[in-house]
């Protein structure tokens, strides 16, 4: 399932790199704390989580990550908006809470890591 | 990247100002259809815009004049003929908005106009691929010749071993920042040519120690990162406060991380040990008072696999 598909199901808006969606999605892992994320998330896999500042970019980009989904409709700042326009890092948002945004994706058929 | 090529993204980076043709020819309202052939012939176009004081009120084709032709009415105006408030594009929008609208029938060219809704261009099919064209044209020469100047790096220079040393100085507290000396190492690695998965540990290992300068070491400090053909060799040395216990800072979960840090999803206690896991050799050494080194080695062996 590609990101563009997600974000009709879940449903996601699309705030940066709209060029990016039409990757295909291979799998989803869910943490707000950086470390986990950059031990377990894989290539291509998109990431669910609150945080919002700049630094999630990075993070995103240096694993090679399908996207971002930024949950509890959280808006990210200018800075981190920037970034990822720069890096070419698709951030989608939700009003919906992590858990059920991880569930979708799981009804979706993106599986987790493990 | 699967299910998406690079003219795809392209529409959507270029502007419609980056392939439109900016010498655009017009006709006033008041001429003939007759004298609007012969403009339209003279300059081997099939249709124009309808300039009236400077402003655009309509566009006229090539159609319009067989129309006309067909009904014996080349005497008159084109502003009789024209199609009014004609369908235009800002210079500023990506170029996927003009190839949306191309995709409807009836439309042949667009007039494009600056935010003071001035005529500035005109965009056909043709400068839409035109423009596609060289852009790719010129990106696949840049890529190409940056590929091969990294990738020869190793056979054209020689010596008993060859290294590259690539060094960054990291700032303490900044955030904005915080992440660009590992991204760099990651580019820097990806166009010499390093296999992904050595790649994916280099970035893993060179990020989380960036991260522990960035929030703990109040004089900054410095990653070095050493290329051989075999290897990988990381030293990060800082002058900040040093690790008390080397063997407890390693355990997963432990962390001395401030409130905010955490907050922000740092401090998860696992940098060290992501540290470890993803390297293949590693050395940790802080005596008190003189801040913390770290040397990590990554083996390029075929696998990728630690």
């Amino acid at each position: 399932m590609t990101l563009e598909e997600l974000c009709r199901q879940i449903p996601l808006e699309v705030r940066t790199a709209a060029r990016k969606l039409g990757a295909e999605v291979t799998g989803g892992y869910a943490s707000d704390l950086l470390s986990c994320v950059m031990a377990k998330a894989q290539e291509g896999n998109v990431w669910v989580t609150l945080q919002s500042h700049p630094n999630i970019v990075a993070v995103a980009s240096l694993l090679n990550l399908a996207g971002i989904i930024i949950t509890e409709g959280i808006v990210p700042g200018a800075a981190t908006v920037e970034k990822a326009e720069q890096e070419g890092i698709p951030i989608l948002m939700t009003e919906l809470a992590t858990f059920t945004v991880v569930g979708r994706l799981f009804e979706c058929g993106v599986p987790g890591v493990d | 990247m699967p299910g998406i090529t690079r003219a795809q993204e392209l529409v959507y980076e270029l502007k419609i100002e980056d392939v439109m043709t900016r010498e655009v020819i017009t006709v006033p309202p008041q001429i003939s259809m007759t004298e609007l052939r012969e403009i339209l012939r003279e300059h081997r176009i099939s249709g124009v815009p309808v300039l009236e004081n400077g402003v655009l009120v309509g566009i006229i084709s090539i159609e319009d004049l067989i129309k006309a032709l067909a009904a014996g009415e080349m005497g008159a105006t084109v502003e009789k003929k024209m199609t009014r408030d004609p369908v235009f594009l800002y210079a500023d929008e990506p170029v996927v908005m003009a190839v949306n609208r191309f995709r409807r029938p009836g439309f042949g060219r667009f007039p494009v106009v600056d935010n003071g809704k001035n005529l500035i261009g005109i965009l056909t099919r043709g400068d839409i691929i035109e423009g596609l064209l060289k852009k790719l044209e010129v990106e696949y020469h840049e890529e190409e010749i940056r590929h091969y100047r990294a990738s020869h790096i190793f056979e054209d220079i020689v010596s008993d071993c060859t290294s590259l040393i690539l060094r960054y100085n990291i700032v303490a507290r900044d955030l904005e920042h915080a992440g660009e000396a590992s991204s760099n190492i990651k580019l820097v690695l990806t166009r010499l040519e390093i296999p992904r998965q050595h790649v994916r540990r280099v970035a893993i290992a060179t990020y989380e120690a960036e991260m522990n300068i960035v929030l703990h070491a109040d004089e900054g400090g410095e990653i070095v990162a050493e290329v051989q053909p075999r290897q990988i060799v990381i030293r990060v040395t800082d002058t900040g406060p040093g690790i008390a216990d080397i063997e407890q800072a390693m355990q997963p979960g432990f962390s001395t991380a401030s409130r905010w840090m955490r907050e922000l999803g740092f401090g998860a206690g696992m940098g060290l040990s992501n540290i470890q896991s993803c390297v293949d050799e590693m050395r940790l050494e802080s005596p008190p008072g003189t801040g913390t080194f770290l040397e990590a080695v990554i083996y390029l062996n075929r696998e990728g696999e630690k």
